[in-house]
């Protein structure tokens, strides 16, 4: 653990010296330099710490009925988690509700381990600190194994074909004082906000390079951020109200991404500034 | 009578989208408004009315990136326009070293952020202007040397102030807030904002 948190500061002020000495004005020239601070943060990537404590988690039994998360479907059938990321969101006739991961998880720890949802939904996200996430924990164990696997997201369930339409909707809809819809920062190529590259989630290749890189352990923030903390970020920016966690707003912009990202190799937990 | 809901969408929405090929539009709007009200709850000031829209909202929506007719683009800018407010006093330009800091400010009607606390135009995260913040985004266009580009004139000064107040009224379905007719920015700071981009003195023209 001290090892890579050391590799990840000495690649992290390498690169802030280099950029320091480079320094020359010109967007160009900022841009590569984030890139390349980027790359060094590759090198070695805290997440596998959430992994390995979301494995434990998945693994152990817990709740009321104190049993472990093995008895889990993840619509591959019960305990099976290799590639089961790359195929979600999907429908579920035991909850007859289309599910993203999270979703599934809270749905698992409720019906199978017995939790109170309140209770299941106690520390969804990290603080930064002391205070930990074992959601973020499992989910980081889940997606773990669907590296590389290919994204395939299916709709020939209409339940999936109705939330992929009404995700597409969301994806546009405007409101709030600033008029921000997901598409006013993510609808064209090649644009910034500040100095950060935004992805065209409009585009295959857009939506195929951000989805496949979430969930992501944020250097800022010291925790591993999942797809639904990615889309109540964005809800709070967009000066919306608060998304609720696993709402169907939430899993229909989800499955209209994740569709949309279908055919490239799922490649996360990344890491990400 | 799915034709009949078809056509009355239709006549909101125009030729954008086919009617033809997606017969369950108008359901999948209607339940996309029960959806959202069910996601959000409201936290902080931001309440469950910011999910509401008016009608460029609504039909900027409907549009969905793709271009507007040009009778819907000029009936929303006309709309627009309408409710562009210029100061009684007839004083458009204000400080442009408070403008920057206003430019520079993100904070402001986010649930996370305090009610009582700073709100800005964050200018620099859509666009480039004074020289020396390289930190700046590329949604909107550059407005590096924008007086002295137009011109340091009266139809200058009202149009940025008209702009900054309701980006709609210039261009409909504008990716800019409108910083006047959302309450978002004070008269006073939209004053501040304009003389950044007109006033000689300012490093946008230098």
């Amino acid at each position: 653990m001290n090892q890579i948190r050391w590799r990840l500061a000495a690649g992290v002020a390498g690169v802030a010296l280099a950029a320091f000495a480079a320094h020359a004005p010109g967007q160009g020239s900022t841009v590569d330099e984030i890139a390349k601070y980027r790359a060094a943060l590759q090198d070695g990537n805290p997440a596998e710490l959430w992994e390995a404590r979301g494995e434990e988690l998945w693994k152990r039994p817990r709740g009321p009925k104190n049993v472990s998360l093995e008895r889990c479907d993840l619509g591959l059938g019960p305990g099976v988690v290799k590639g089961a990321y790359a195929q979600l969101p999907r429908f579920f006739a035991d909850a007859n509700r289309v599910m993203d991961l999270e979703t599934r998880l809270l749905y698992c720890m409720t019906t199978e381990q017995g939790m109170a949802d309140a209770d299941a939904r106690k520390q969804l996200f990290g603080n930064g600190n002391d205070r930990k996430s074992d959601m973020e924990a499992i989910v980081a164990y889940v997606t773990s194994e669907s590296k590389g696997v290919k994204m395939n997201v299916a709709l020939d369930d209409p339940h999936v074909r109705e939330m992929y339409a009404l995700g597409e909707r969301m994806f546009y809809f405007r409101g709030g004082p600033h008029d921000f819809a997901c598409a006013t920062c993510h609808g064209e190529d090649g644009k910034r906000i500040r100095l950060q590259d935004l992805p065209n989630l409009t585009t295959k290749e857009g939506a195929q390079k951000a989805y496949t890189t979430w969930p992501a352990y944020r250097v800022s923030q010291g925790e591993v951020r999942t797809f639904q903390w990615r889309l109540y970020d964005c809800f709070r920016q967009q000066r919306f109200p608060e998304l609720v966690y696993g709402s169907d707003a939430s899993i229909a912009l989800t499955t209209f991404l994740a569709r949309n990202a279908n055919g490239a190799a799922f490649d996360a937990p990344a890491i990400k500034r | 009578m799915r034709m009949s809901t078809c056509m009355t969408w239709v006549a909101v929405a125009a030729a954008a989208v086919g009617c033809a090929t997606t017969p369950s539009d108008s359901e999948v709007n209607a339940k996309a408004a029960q959806m959202l009200k069910a996601s959000f709850k409201e936290a902080g000031q931001a309440k469950l009315d910011r999910l509401d829209q008016d009608d460029t909202q609504r039909t900027c929506s409907l549009y969905a990136g793709k271009a507007l007719p040009k009778d819907v683009a000029a009936r929303i800018e006309a709309a627009n326009l309408a409710t562009i407010q210029y100061p009684a006093d007839g004083k458009l330009v204000g400080d442009w070293k408070n403008g920057e800091k206003i430019a520079q400010e993100g904070r402001g009607k986010q649930f996370s952020d305090d009610p009582q606390g700073a709100v800005g135009a964050n200018c620099y995260a859509c666009h480039q202007l004074a020289p020396q913040e390289l930190s700046f985004g590329t949604i909107g266009p550059s407005l590096y040397r924008f007086g002295r580009t137009r011109g340091f004139t009266d139809e200058t000064r009202k149009y940025a102030y008209g702009k900054v107040y309701n980006a709609d009224a210039f261009a409909a379905c504008s990716n800019m807030p409108r910083f006047g007719h959302s309450g978002i920015l004070t008269d006073a700071q939209i004053r501040d904002v304009v003389a950044l981009l007109v006033d000689p003195d300012s490093p946008v023209n230098k």
